[in-house]
């Protein structure tokens, strides 16, 4: 009875979902838009399916589609500017024309915000990749969005700094759309949310006009600060083209721990003990279960621990320490460790050091591969929610025995419901494995999912953001009031709508 | 009836500091010597260790030695939460030049003719990552007078009959070799994969016995024999531009002198 109530009404958001973007005002890119696009950009910056470019579709495919290959896009036309002027040109020319757009990044979003819904233009900053300034004694970095976050680490590298965020997708992923989405990652726990670390912006708004906030003071009161907005707005807003952001000392010493614990239990009272012997080198304090652990090792990230090292564990906790001194963290770290080998109820069965840079890069590669290695293994349903500590593994055993009562937790069905994520800041990833995407699945998940997470008072997107995916769930985190000001944030700062369409607000 | 205590094996592990091959290096760092193990050496107690996890009580005792300054002793550490049983540190002083493999070799023959009980197996990395010499294992072979199986890719050892089966990876195919004990094997990077040194291990490692010595101690000189004139990066690469057409690049090539060969 209460599953077929929501069943049926899953079925009709749906229905209205699917159409609520599609405003009438919202025109398809035409030849002529193309045309048009050509005199502000050189040839190379565009690319198109529509005379006279013609491009093949294949060529666009990477914009289309996310990386995980579940949400499609049908842009038949790609702009990758490589100023800041350019960005604005199009966007003015979209507005008159009421074209919508895409901003997309590194395109390495979990979702959808960073796809279109339809055939909106994507814009693409990875043209954008230019480091502005450096400021070694401030630590103040200026770039252009579209740096990728691991370049700009190796920018700051041979000046001791480093980008106070850090997260699985590095590689591939972009400083603007970091900031766009507000990405948390590993590095939250010591380094604090963008929030903070984030001292300007450079955005174009949806009407063309350059918002120049790129400023490098640490402390600005002068009323409003506008540019918090643009910090996780997903590109509903403006499009981020610069940052302004507070890099950190770059740690003179770094340790790397994982632990085996027999019992989810454990975990708090771990850290709370890390907490209180490492205080302040303590940068990470990751969780992982058994189950998610497995599929890392069987998708080859990371070398594996060694087999007597994870018998008889529940779940898996990786520390990392960094500090200014290495005597001293290995001290700390030792301590801490004999202290939880020698007690007399102990919370751990056993763990691995690392002994070198590698190993240190291995077991990060474990924790780091998670991602990756439930993306080989199947269809994942990813839900990145906030709730009290204590009830990550309920969240992750409620999930699997909806799944199990509703018959989908077979090998055809749903083939892992797996938990990991960041302790410190009570932010779990919850990921069900199927074998494809189906309507049954998603209806046990949905709103299932998010019904458990309001009934915590949680929230149902710590930072993946809402993108296309949450648009309809939004209300299980924010109330009437809060949504109700929102539509009019952005409706003040986009009335035609072409921002980001059918992103964060339905 | 009990095995002699001939049959017992004895295995050495030299073991060097190096740069963590993780680490990015650059020529002159002020910051010196991030870490430890060179990997080639991790190989070569795993596989030490891994003979025990085989043989059991056959392997009676798996030693490491590092020649190096203070900070070596990590090293040693390391390979003790491994699964190796005792270290030797011949300490040199942090300001000493780096020995060559000549030296290290006459070290390493030193230390193994203190050992009361003997050496059966040594086995040691094919080349430390620093100086990339791959020297050390084949002087030491010679200087014994000890039969040497280099770059092995397996190692198998009869105790009993104090033979091994060693399994080389060559041009064009895989050699094996069965050799008399004592022996000195390198290890390749096939051999085995490492393992990590769990906690309790890391615990009692701590107690474990690391000996001292001096290279008087052992009566050889680390002096180096050859003079580095120099050592600088590789040169910086330069990176490559785009073309918009063919025309542009048919310009840009003949500027740089390159021109189109009549068939």
């Amino acid at each position: 009875m209460f599953a077929s109530r929501h069943v049926v009404r899953r079925v009709a958001l749906r229905q209205t979902r699917r159409w609520a973007h599609t405003q009438p005002k919202l025109q398809s890119v035409t030849a002529d838009d193309v045309a048009h696009f050509s005199k502000i950009l050189p040839a190379t910056s565009i690319l198109s399916t529509l005379p006279p470019l013609s491009t093949a579709a294949s060529e666009l495919s990477p914009f289309n589609n996310d990386w995980m290959n579940k949400y499609h896009g049908n842009s038949t036309t790609v702009l990758r500017p490589r100023t800041t002027q350019e960005v604005s040109e199009i966007v003015k020319h979209c507005n008159e024309r009421g074209i919508g757009i895409v901003p997309q990044g590194g395109n390495t979003g979990l979702v959808g915000g960073s796809v279109p819904i339809q055939d909106e233009l994507v814009l693409s900053l990875g043209n954008m990749n230019k480091v502005r300034s450096f400021d070694p004694v401030s630590g103040i970095l200026v770039a252009d969005a579209g740096c990728i976050l691991e370049s700009l680490s190796e920018y700051l590298a041979p000046h001791r700094h480093i980008v106070p965020l850090d997260l699985g997708a590095k590689g591939s992923c972009q400083i603007g759309g970091n900031v766009s989405t507000n990405a948390g990652g590993l590095r939250l726990l010591r380094y604090g949310s963008l929030h903070g670390s984030v001292l300007g912006l450079e955005v174009v708004l949806p009407d063309g006009t350059i918002l120049d906030q790129l400023t490098t003071l640490r402390k600005d009161n002068t009323g409003y600060d506008l540019k918090q907005l643009f910090i996780g707005a997903e590109g509903t807003l403006g499009i981020v083209t610069g940052v302004s952001i507070l890099a950190a000392p770059a740690p003179q010493s770094t340790n790397n721990v994982v632990l085996a614990l027999p019992k989810f239990d454990n975990v708090l009272p771990l850290f709370v003990e890390a907490k209180k012997q490492l205080s302040e080198i303590l940068s990470a304090f990751e969780f992982f279960d058994r189950e998610v652990y497995e599929l890392a090792v069987k998708h080859g990230q990371g070398r594996a621990l060694n087999e007597e090292d994870i018998e008889g564990a529940e779940c898996f906790v990786l520390v990392e320490t960094s500090g200014g001194k290495r005597e001293h963290d290995e001290e700390k770290l030792n301590g801490l460790l004999e202290s939880l080998m020698e007690s007399e109820t102990p919370l751990i069965n056993t763990g691995v050091l690392s002994q070198s840079p590698s190993q240190f890069a291995s077991l990060w590669a474990i924790r780091e591969g998670l991602t990756e290695a439930v993306s080989k293994e199947g269809k994942a349903y990813k839900y990145d929610i906030s709730v009290p500590l204590a009830k990550f593994k309920e969240v992750v055993d409620a999930t699997r025995e909806r799944l199990r009562s509703k018959g989908l937790l077979h090998a055809d069905a749903v083939k892992h419901v797996v938990g990991y994520g960041h302790v410190g800041d009570g932010n779990l990833h919850l990921n069900v494995v199927a074998a494809n995407y189906t309507p049954e699945i998603e209806a046990a998940l949905e709103p299932f999912v998010y019904e458990l997470v309001a009934s915590y008072r949680g929230s149902i997107s710590a930072e993946h953001g809402i993108g296309a995916m949450k648009t309809h769930a939004l209300h299980y985190s924010k109330g009437d009031v809060s949504i109700e000001w929102m539509r009019r944030i952005k409706t003040l700062f986009d009335p035609r709508g072409i921002m980001n369409p059918g992103k964060v607000l339905e | 009836m009990r095995p002699s205590a001939a049959r017992l094996l004895n295995i050495l592990v030299p073991v060097k500091r190096t740069i963590d091959y993780a680490v990015k290096i650059r020529v002159n760092p002020d910051q010196k010597g991030v870490d430890l193990n060179n990997p080639f050496d991790e190989i070569a107690v795993e596989e030490a260790v891994r003979l025990r996890e085989k043989l059991k009580d056959q392997v009676k005792s798996i030693k490491v030695v590092t020649i190096g300054p203070p900070k070596s002793i990590d090293t040693l550490r390391t390979a003790l939460a491994m699964g190796a049983d005792s270290g030797v540190h011949v300490e040199i002083p942090d300001s000493a030049p780096s020995p060559e493999p000549l030296g290290i070799a006459k070290a390493l023959r030193a230390v193994i003719e203190r050992q009361k009980e003997g050496v059966d197996l040594v086995i040691l990395g094919k080349q430390a990552i620093d100086d990339d010499s791959s020297q050390t294992g084949q002087m030491l072979a010679g200087l014994l007078d000890w039969p040497q199986a280099t770059f092995a890719s397996k190692l198998v050892v009869d105790a009993a009959k104090k033979e091994a089966n060693v399994t080389r990876e060559i041009d064009g195919g895989l050699e094996e070799l069965k050799c008399r004990l004592p022996l000195i094997v390198t290890t390749d990077l096939r051999l085995n994969e490492p393992r990590y040194a769990s906690l309790p291990n890391i615990m009692k490692a701590k107690k474990k016995p690391i000996e001292k010595l001096s290279a008087s101690d052992l009566g050889v000189d680390l002096t180096p024999r050859v003079e580095t004139l120099k050592v600088t990066e590789p040169p910086k690469r330069v990176g490559g531009g785009k073309v918009e057409n063919v025309d542009e690049l048919i310009a840009k090539l003949k500027e740089a002198g390159i021109t189109a060969v009549k068939a």
